[in-house]
């Protein structure tokens, strides 16, 4: 019995219909949380002593880099429930979480090369933490190339959630990067043991903006999901109605 | 909390920033259009290029050589 729930989340169908009913809601809330930070860091939180008005990059530098490594998990974690219990909307999730953490993470390196240059005063520099955000970005791309390397369907997940799994040893490097070598990157801004080196007024945005991101990550996921699911059941009576169904 | 621009231009140019801080909040909004957009339109093509591969089917079916 405890354990029903877990087997109808593995039904495609069941997924496809619940998040019918998800969308909206997450949606409104992503778009006002995404709005009001915004709109928050970009003209109500003072600027930084140091950096002046270019740190206010870090309300979309900071939430893309989370959800670049969160999505990674996702990726891997998804991968593993593929392989070990072949679920089947497991693949369909880890092929999904794929182009979003690609996104996400070119995102990430490209807002942080231009903070860089009126910060650092360079586009790119090899440091550690950069270097292996790029490393991430390819492992995304080898996730997305193993999908459309293969004939067969079940082939490629297999390569892929194999592909994601031997990458999670790059994340602990990423997170430990800033403190093994020494980094021009900045130290984390945001501690989870200790207090967070900065000011609540420039801190409250940059939590609405990382909540934000996470919302919008999962509404994206659910999209790529379902378009997925269509895709893969077509052979089901049920997508079969939904195509009938189609305007 | 307030403003901390004295006006709209000089909320614009960021004192010299402003470049960089409007391009990478414009690649983010485009990016985040695109995440949203690409599965939606995906999702909806298939199904319609399903829902013609069905008409066609039908087609076959009722014409008098089979």
């Amino acid at each position: 019995m405890a354990w029903q729930w877990f087997y109808r989340l593995g039904s495609p169908r069941w997924f496809y219909e619940k998040t019918e009913r998800w969308i909206p809601w997450l949606a409104t809330l992503t778009a006002l949380l995404l709005i009001t930070g915004t709109v928050w860091a970009l003209g109500f939180a003072p600027a930084d002593a140091k950096q002046g008005n270019s740190y206010r990059i870090i309300y979309i530098h900071v939430p893309a880099s989370f959800l670049a490594l969160a999505g990674y998990y996702v990726m891997a974690v998804a991968g593993a429930i593929g392989l070990i219990w072949k679920m089947k909307l497991a693949d369909m999730v880890m092929k999904s979480a794929a182009p979003i953490g690609a996104a996400l993470t070119f995102v990430a390196l490209f807002t942080g090369a231009v903070w860089g240059k009126p910060t650092w005063g360079a586009w790119w520099v090899w440091d550690a933490r950069i270097t292996s955000m790029l490393v991430l970005f390819f492992l995304y791309l080898g996730v997305i190339a193993l999908q459309g390397a293969y004939q067969h369907q079940a082939t490629a997940d297999k390569a892929s959630a194999i592909l994601a799994l031997v990458g999670t040893v790059n994340i602990p490097i990423i997170y430990k990067s800033v403190d093994w070598w020494y980094t021009l990157h900045q130290p984390a801004t945001l501690k989870l043991t200790s207090a967070s080196s900065i000011h609540p007024s420039m801190l409250y945005p940059l939590l609405l903006m990382i909540a934000g991101f996470y919302c919008f990550y999962a509404l994206a996921l659910m999209f790529y999901t379902r378009a997925e699911i269509v895709q893969r059941e077509r052979r089901t009576a049920w997508v079969n109605d939904l195509v009938e169904g189609v305007k | 909390m307030e403003f901390q621009f004295a006006s709209l231009s000089e909320f614009w140019a960021m004192k010299g920033h402003g470049p960089y801080v409007w391009f990478c909040y414009a690649l983010v909004l485009s990016t985040l259009v695109y995440l949203i957009d690409a599965p939606r339109r995906r999702h909806h093509q298939y199904l319609k290029q399903q829902q013609r591969l069905k008409v066609a089917q039908a087609h076959i079916n009722k014409s008098p050589e089979n």
